[in-house]
């Protein structure tokens, strides 16, 4: 245990993780709420709605700039296999990112309504679509990558199966279950009641999706199965569906309690981590399942101490001033602020 | 391999990096000089609390914002399109280059990204001298991103401090020496100093634009063509120099690059001749039709008139660069570069006659040379990329051997998808910017709503900036 601690392949791992977790709880309240639109056709709620993450969203996205840059850092050989397998998915992904991220800005300087109605269209879907790649992706990690060499060696089309698609459409229904547990902790009056109640379906469809992958995933291979169902890993595996059991649990309860706003979404998030914990007791210590350990793609030493210093400088700066920001723009949003 | 519309995948990776990188860095241009002189602007209304500024602050930060916006979102595809179509040089490179653009994100994106929303809406929320700091942050930031990109760029042009590891990857050996490596300062300085360029040029075709419009009696047009003058007359000659400057160090290092640029086919034992125009002819080794100085280009590269430099024959073919690109985008940016020269100092003889807003072909030129940093910014770096041609990292690493094991159609498909909806996109944010520009900084701007709705994006930094800045107005009004 104290070897793992200091093998900087692991820290690096864990460090990874962690900013793609980060990614997910942030980007994806984010994108949540843009592929909540279409439940929003007034002009003035989807004022509101964008409005909660025009200060931070793109604080939020640079999270995947790190997650991008930092794989490539400190597993380039997984970054080299990852994205040309995943290759499809992927600039879909990058290109829904582009609808939606300048809808944040082009939806004010239209002239007419017509072209408003096009940039609400743009967020809308470039949400959705970089959520469902996002999930795509997820799932096409865990259902393995085919690798000789150095490189991938599978088909165009390997991402795309009936797990994937499971994956995909579980990730934009968790996205949008934050999108709305957000919403709930920063609007206040009659919209805040219906997303609540929104809120309250889409937890009930995201537990659902929950169990449903991790149902399937055991059976993708064999070796996820031993480590979920089998004597002793189990015993390590074992606590993260209760935990996230019980979580759910507080979670239902904080939707029907009429304080503490922010609960539903710290809950929420804490399913996200869960899920990602279990995710992470699958394929450890595989970076791309099944055959590239992190060891295997991992940096040289040198590589990975010039970059810990970076990083164990920079993360809690920038978590501070993340904060800082969030910070600022705290509190319920007020639908006539700046009008006067 | 299979061709898709003629294209081998090598072919269309390469046109697809090149032309999803200079879409992008046409925004960072923009975005580097903006937001310094956001914060300049800021800090002449704090300090002499003249509403002017303040109102040329909410004016040039409404662009900014949708400037950046576009250089966020096509700044994510490039952290993705190393892996997606050069996985074989990410592999490869990453150790090296990896940590560097890690460093970027670490120490200039969130830096941006987290003082930006306050920059654009906080100022109401934190107070003026916390907003200060934010603009100031995200004028930093936008350098430190400048400074790191620059530093890998510069690694894979003229690469040094690593060692080959079994495995085939360049693995790095001394940190220092990769990140100063040989072209880096230069790199640094000429492309920094562009970006300052091209935003005054911008600033001052908007400003001529308005004064040619009557408007010169609008002090928010004065100042900023003033402003903007100031810095093409200060900055292009200081740009040529060091240009010039980074131009030496390319024949040091990178002399073929340099032959290319010049159309030297041969060699020049005693004195090589400036050629200042022809048609460069790859098949015959000859440029047609050229108009040559003799003995000039010896002259700059060397300090002497009789300096040999080595031409493209001292090298085999297939490792020459494509010269005719490499010449004529290395003319248009020198080009450009004098006359941009040229605006700045015509600029200084109208002030110095007290003209400098009735000089009327001054600002025509103004205007027609406002997006001109811009090609400039493009044209230098085409001729720096295509001139290290086929190396992707300078001498070691070719670039036919680096992409990724991809299909054609796939990269194709995809280059398609990427020129379709840039140009839908981003000429659509080009066009809200040049409708926000063709209005002059108005006073009375700050009061109305624009129709936009009750809380803008960037709008909204300025309608929330509205309440309190219209407040603190009546305040020094007092």
């Amino acid at each position: 245990m104290i070897d793992m601690l200091t093998d900087l392949t692991v820290i690096w791992a864990l460090l990874l993780a962690l900013s793609v977790f980060i990614y997910v709880a942030l980007d994806g309240f984010d994108l949540g709420i843009g592929i909540l639109y279409p439940l929003f056709p007034q002009k003035k709620d989807r004022d509101l709605l964008m409005n909660a993450v025009a200060p931070v969203w793109d604080g939020n996205e640079t999270w995947l700039v790190l997650g991008g840059g930092g794989l490539m850092a400190a597993f380039p050989l997984a970054y080299a296999v990852l994205l040309p397998a995943l290759y499809p998915p992927i600039i879909i992904m990058l290109l829904a990112l582009v609808f939606r991220g300048v809808a944040f800005e082009f939806r004010w300087r239209s002239g007419s309504r017509f072209t408003r109605r096009a940039w609400d269209a743009s967020f809308f879907w470039g949400s959705l679509l970089a959520s469902f790649m996002q999930g795509i992706t997820l799932g096409a990690l865990l259902q393995g990558i085919k690798v000789e060499g150095r490189a991938y060696a599978g088909g165009w089309w390997d991402w795309l199966t009936p797990f994937t698609l499971l994956t995909g459409v579980a990730v934009v229904c968790g996205y949008t279950l934050l999108g709305t547990c957000y919403l709930n902790w920063k609007l206040e009056g009659a919209i805040q009641t219906r997303v609540r109640h929104m809120a309250r379906r889409l937890g009930l469809a995201t537990l659902i999706f929950i169990v449903a992958v991790s149902l399937a995933t055991p059976f993708l291979t064999g070796e996820y199965y031993l480590r979920w169902f089998t004597w002793p890993s189990m015993l390590v595996a074992a606590p993260v569906p209760i935990l996230l059991a019980l979580i759910a649990l507080s979670f239902a309860r904080s939707l029907f309690a009429k304080r503490r706003d922010w609960a539903p979404f710290a809950l929420a998030l804490a399913m996200f981590a869960l899920c990602f914990m279990g995710l992470g007791l699958s394929m450890w210590p595989n970076v791309i399942p099944p055959s590239i350990t992190i060891w295997d793609a991992a940096s040289p030493r040198s590589s990975q101490v010039f970059m810990l210093w970076g990083a164990a400088i920079m993360l809690p700066i920038i978590l501070s001033y993340t904060g800082y920001a969030y910070y600022v723009f705290r509190g319920k949003l007020d639908p006539d602020e700046g009008y006067h | 391999m299979q061709d898709f519309l003629g294209l081998d995948a090598v072919t269309l990776a390469r046109i697809q990096f090149g032309f999803t990188v200079s879409f992008h860095f046409i925004f960072p241009s923009f975005t580097i000089g903006l937001a310094s002189y956001l914060a300049v602007l800021n800090a002449l209304w704090l300090k002499t609390r003249d509403e002017t500024y303040l109102r040329l602050f909410r004016y040039w930060v409404k662009i900014f914002a949708i400037v950046f916006a576009m250089g966020v979102v096509s700044g994510i595809v490039m952290s993705y399109q190393f892996g997606t179509n050069w996985s074989v040089f990410s592999d490869k490179a990453g150790p090296v280059i990896g940590p560097l653009m890690a460093y970027e994100v670490l120490t200039a994106f969130f830096l941006e990204a987290g003082f930006l929303g306050i920059m654009l809406f906080g100022r109401s929320k934190v107070g003026e001298g916390l907003h200060m700091f934010a603009t100031a942050m995200v004028a930093v930031g936008t350098a430190i991103s400048a400074t790191w990109i620059l530093s890998v760029n510069s690694w894979m042009q003229t690469p040094q401090g690593f060692i080959m590891g079994e495995n085939g990857q360049y693995l790095p050996a001394d940190w220092l020496e990769i990140i100063f490596n040989p072209s880096f300062p230069y790199r640094l300085a000429h492309a920094l100093t562009a970006s300052y360029l091209t935003t005054a040029l911008v600033v001052g075709g908007v400003g001529a634009w308005h004064l040619l419009r009557g408007r010169s009696r609008n002090t928010g047009v004065r100042i900023m063509f003033s402003m903007a003058m100031w810095m093409a007359a200060v900055v292009a000659p200081l740009q040529i120099v060091l240009g010039d400057a980074h131009g030496l160090n390319t024949l040091e290092h990178q002399p073929m690059k340099v032959a290319a640029m010049e159309g030297h086919f041969q060699s020049h034992p005693d004195g090589a001749p400036l050629i200042l125009f022809g048609l460069p002819d790859q098949d015959t080794q000859t440029v047609k039709y050229k108009i040559e100085i003799p003995k000039l280009s010896s002259l700059i590269l060397t300090h002497s008139w009789n300096g040999a430099l080595s031409g493209l024959d001292t090298i085999p073919r297939d490792q020459q660069p494509p010269v005719a690109i490499v010449f004529w985008s290395f003319r248009v940016m020198v080009g450009l570069g004098f006359l941009m020269m040229g605006v700045g100092l015509w600029s200084l003889w109208a002030r110095w006659r007290g003209q400098l807003y009735d000089a009327r072909w001054l600002h025509r030129l103004a205007v027609v040379m406002g997006p001109s940093g811009f090609v400039a910014v493009i044209a230098g770096w085409i001729t720096t990329e295509v001139g290290r041609q086929p190396w992707v990292i300078y001498g070691h690493l070719a670039t036919a051997d680096s992409h990724s094991p991809l299909d054609a159609a796939a990269v194709g498909t995809s280059l398609i998808a990427f020129v379709v909806v840039y140009f839908l996109l981003f000429g659509s944010g080009v066009a809200y910017i040049l409708r926000l520009m063709s209005k002059p900084p108005e006073p009375r701007e700050a009061r109305i709503k624009d129709g936009a709705g009750p809380m803008h994006a960037a709008g909204l930094g300025a309608v929330h900036g509205e309440t309190y800045d219209s407040a603190s107005d009546r305040g020094t009004a007092q």
